[in-house]
């Protein structure tokens, strides 16, 4: 594994007088969350071998708000954009990449009507530009032939309608993809969005991700491809509440292709 | 010539519609409680929407099995209704079956519906076996007990009946039979009456064509009071549903302008604010008056299908929230307060009850992930996410009545940018750890 990341800010590139193909946008689990941490390392070393310029906003970088309005709390969410997209707007972004689905939709949909317009994509729609244009290739390696299920994020799926970029590149591992009970527009929510992540549930029978990593459970993987780092949390929660900890693991799609590479 | 029948029918036509209009007036008068929001956008993605979801009933066939009977009862009630047509012009002017006159494609188009009535009719059974024998479990929530629960059945009574007396009423029609035209179906019904005197047989027609139109008046006035309104406002509900992505939630304009102040620079905190006469914005809703006028539609539309329910992960789990119940207890509500409106000379007056809490619990707010399973689910572009999100605003703008955890989180944010206690200037130390 090559520890050199090559990791630019935004203020660095400006000091250069340069400006990057695109700005990586880390996120709140992205930078803290320590599972969510590889997941974005993940993705920097796919950057770094595609060759791709960009940069990320490092500590000029703050919550895009999403779960403060999805709590209710608009007044903080829209303090939280404006000072995002005053940022972002100083620095003349035009081009934004994100592996959580959350920051994604945000941006992408919330942002505009605040005064922030950029092209937002997904890291799985990101990387799946990389393949097409051939500045990245993708083998299966040691994922060749493994069973993977993709659990469809909420605020990439229905909230988004990107249902295909993620199959796509799972697809290139020559790994089998199999489909769970719920899928796609009909994915059931792994239990974290609507800022649930931050607290109990309500009273119930279940928990919503242990209800989810069942149907996982039942399609009979080896891995749980994730791309979105909550549902990744959850996910895990949930493989680890069933005791399957040693038959399945979760991962984000970045780091199966990085972990193909030996990257 | 004997007037009397026509009399009759034109006083049951005149009061049937007539009351029917009284209620839509009365409809739109509450739907427009709800405060305004602009619908002027996309128009062409919105008729495709009609056209779509409600017309060609896209989302219904997500489930094959209810979207296939549903489909038959759909075309069939309203290429029923041709005849309905008929029925009117002999009613008032005292003829007998006027459009027999256009000669053989008479034939085929009361073959037609009779072909129809009999689908329909079977398929409402197989409806009534869903709801009653194997109590699909969508059918039978919480929230489906009494009135709800009631209504469904009443409305497959209703149909049952209406195309029970559609065949009757040709079956008993000899001259009808004699031309052997079109009966396709009721030529088997027929030979169950050969033994009545013609005169017998006669009234048992006229009977059934008399309850036929009535029960036709009759349903039409029911559907204010129930669900099965959905057969209308789906159309300008389908219209009116969101147009931009699932995951987009509007940003609150009165928020916009205070946020644009507190951040401009150029702004004196200090200046006397200018004297407004306006009371200030109430932010998110605590009753139906705080919704906009497509989520009180919503709630009228609702089917009470229960498809939204059977897809929301807090449901599956065993939480209280349920979408469909969110947007029953919305239009209760709002019947309420138009009833109160009425009853005070057209003005509301405190009744010291609201949505929150007296019909939605905290509880139910709270345990919604914004996932957006029950928006993709509806099949008539239900929204009851807006209405979970709306509510969730007045709990914390207004009342700042967030659970304990959501505080700390939001603290968090407000202090370090980031929903936990982490410092803003740690961002990048993943880069080197
Ligand atoms: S958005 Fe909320 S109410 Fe709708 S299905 Fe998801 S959790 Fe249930
Ligand atoms: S909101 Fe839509 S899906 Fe839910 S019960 Fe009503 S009509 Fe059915």
């Amino acid at each position: 594994m090559s520890n050199t990341l090559k990791v630019p800010t935004m203020a660095e590139y400006m000091a250069e007088g340069k400006q990057p193909e695109v700005l990586f946008w880390v996120g709140c689990m992205g930078s803290f969350d320590d599972r969510a941490k590889k997941v974005t390392k993940a993705f920097v070393r796919l950057l770094n071998r595609a060759n791709v310029d960009f940069a990320v906003l490092g500590t000029e970088e703050s919550c895009t708000g999403d779960p403060a309005k999805r709590a209710g709390n608009e007044f903080l969410f829209q303090m939280q954009a404006v000072t995002n997209i005053e940022v972002l707007n100083a620095y003349e972004i035009k081009k934004i990449v994100t592996a959580c689905p959350h920051c994604f939709n945000t941006i992408k949909n919330e942002y505009p009507g605040l005064g922030g317009n950029y092209q937002v994509m997904h890291h799985t729609q990101f990387l799946k530009s990389l393949l097409d244009e051939g500045r990245l290739t993708i083998e299966g390696g040691q994922f060749k032939g493994k069973r993977i299920t993709f659990h469809d994020p909420c605020y990439l799926g229905r909230a988004n309608n990107v249902y295909e970029a993620p199959r796509d590149l799972i697809r290139k591992l020559d790994a089998e993809l199999v489909e769970m009970k719920s899928c796609k527009s009909r994915g059931l929510c792994c239990g974290a969005g609507g800022a649930q992540m931050f607290k109990e549930a309500e009273p119930g029978n279940k928990e919503v991700n242990v209800a989810r990593t069942e149907q996982a459970v039942d399609v009979k993987p080896e891995i749980i491809a994730a791309g979105c780092p909550f549902c990744n949390t959850m996910m895990t929660d949930g493989v680890k509440a069933k005791d399957k900890e040693s038959e399945i693991a979760v991962m984000d799609i970045a780091e199966l292709i990085a972990n193909a590479q030996d990257l | 010539m004997n007037y009397i029948p026509n009399i009759l029918f034109a006083i049951a036509l005149i009061v049937g519609i007539g009351y029917f209009a009284k209620n839509v007036k009365k409809l739109i008068r509450n739907i427009k409680l709800g405060h305004d929001v602009d619908v002027s956008d996309n128009t062409s993605q919105r008729w495709k929407n009609m056209a779509m979801i409600a017309l060609g009933q896209s989302k219904m066939v997500k489930r094959p099995i209810a979207g296939f009977l549903h489909i038959i009862v759909y075309v069939g009630f309203i290429i029923i209704n041709i005849e309905v047509l008929e029925i009117i012009i002999d009613g008032l002017a005292g003829t007998h079956r006027i459009f027999s006159g256009i000669g053989p494609l008479y034939g085929v188009l009361i073959g037609a519906f009779e072909v129809l009535a009999l689908l329909v009719f079977v398929s409402v059974i197989i409806f009534w076996l869903r709801r009653n024998a194997i109590k699909i479990k969508r059918f039978w929530s919480k929230e489906m007990t009494a009135w709800p629960k009631n209504d469904a059945n009443y409305i497959l009574y209703i149909e049952m009946a209406l195309m029970l007396l559609f065949l009757v009423m040709n079956a008993t029609d000899l001259k009808f039979q004699a031309m052997n035209n079109g009966n396709v179906i009721s030529q088997f019904i027929a030979p169950l009456f050969s033994g009545l005197s013609e005169g017998t047989i006669h009234i048992i027609e006229r009977s059934a064509w008399w309850m036929h139109i009535l029960g036709i008046l009759g349903f039409l006035n029911y559907l204010y009071f129930s669900k099965h309104l959905h057969i209308l406002l789906a159309f300008p509900n389908t219209y009116y549903g969101k147009v931009k992505p699932k995951g987009e939630l509007d940003n609150l304009a009165s928020v916009t302008a205070e946020v644009k102040l507190m951040m401009d620079p150029n702004v004196d905190p200090f200046a006397a604010q200018p004297e407004s006469t306006e009371a200030p914005a109430k932010f998110g809703a605590s009753d139906v008056q705080d919704l906009n006028w497509v989520q009180l539609l919503n709630a009228y539309t609702c089917t009470e299908c229960g498809r939204c329910t059977s897809e929301c992960p807090a449901n599956q789990t065993g939480k209280k929230l349920s979408p469909r119940k969110i947007m029953m207890d919305t239009r209760d509500r709002l019947e309420e307060v138009g009833k109160n409106i009425d009853a005070n000379g057209g003005t509301f007056k405190e009744d010291g009850k609201q949505l929150l809490d007296d019909y939605i619990t905290r509880e139910e707010l709270w345990a919604c992930t914004t996932c957006n399973a029950c928006t993709e689910a509806c099949p008539v572009s239900i929204d009851p996410l807006s209405i979970i999100m709306d509510m969730r605003r007045y709990l914390v703008m207004e009342q700042s009545a967030a659970p304990m955890e959501l505080n700390n989180m939001m603290t968090n944010v407000e202090n370090n940018g980031a929903p936990w206690p982490y410092n803003q200037m740690d961002r990048l130390n993943w880069k080197n750890e």
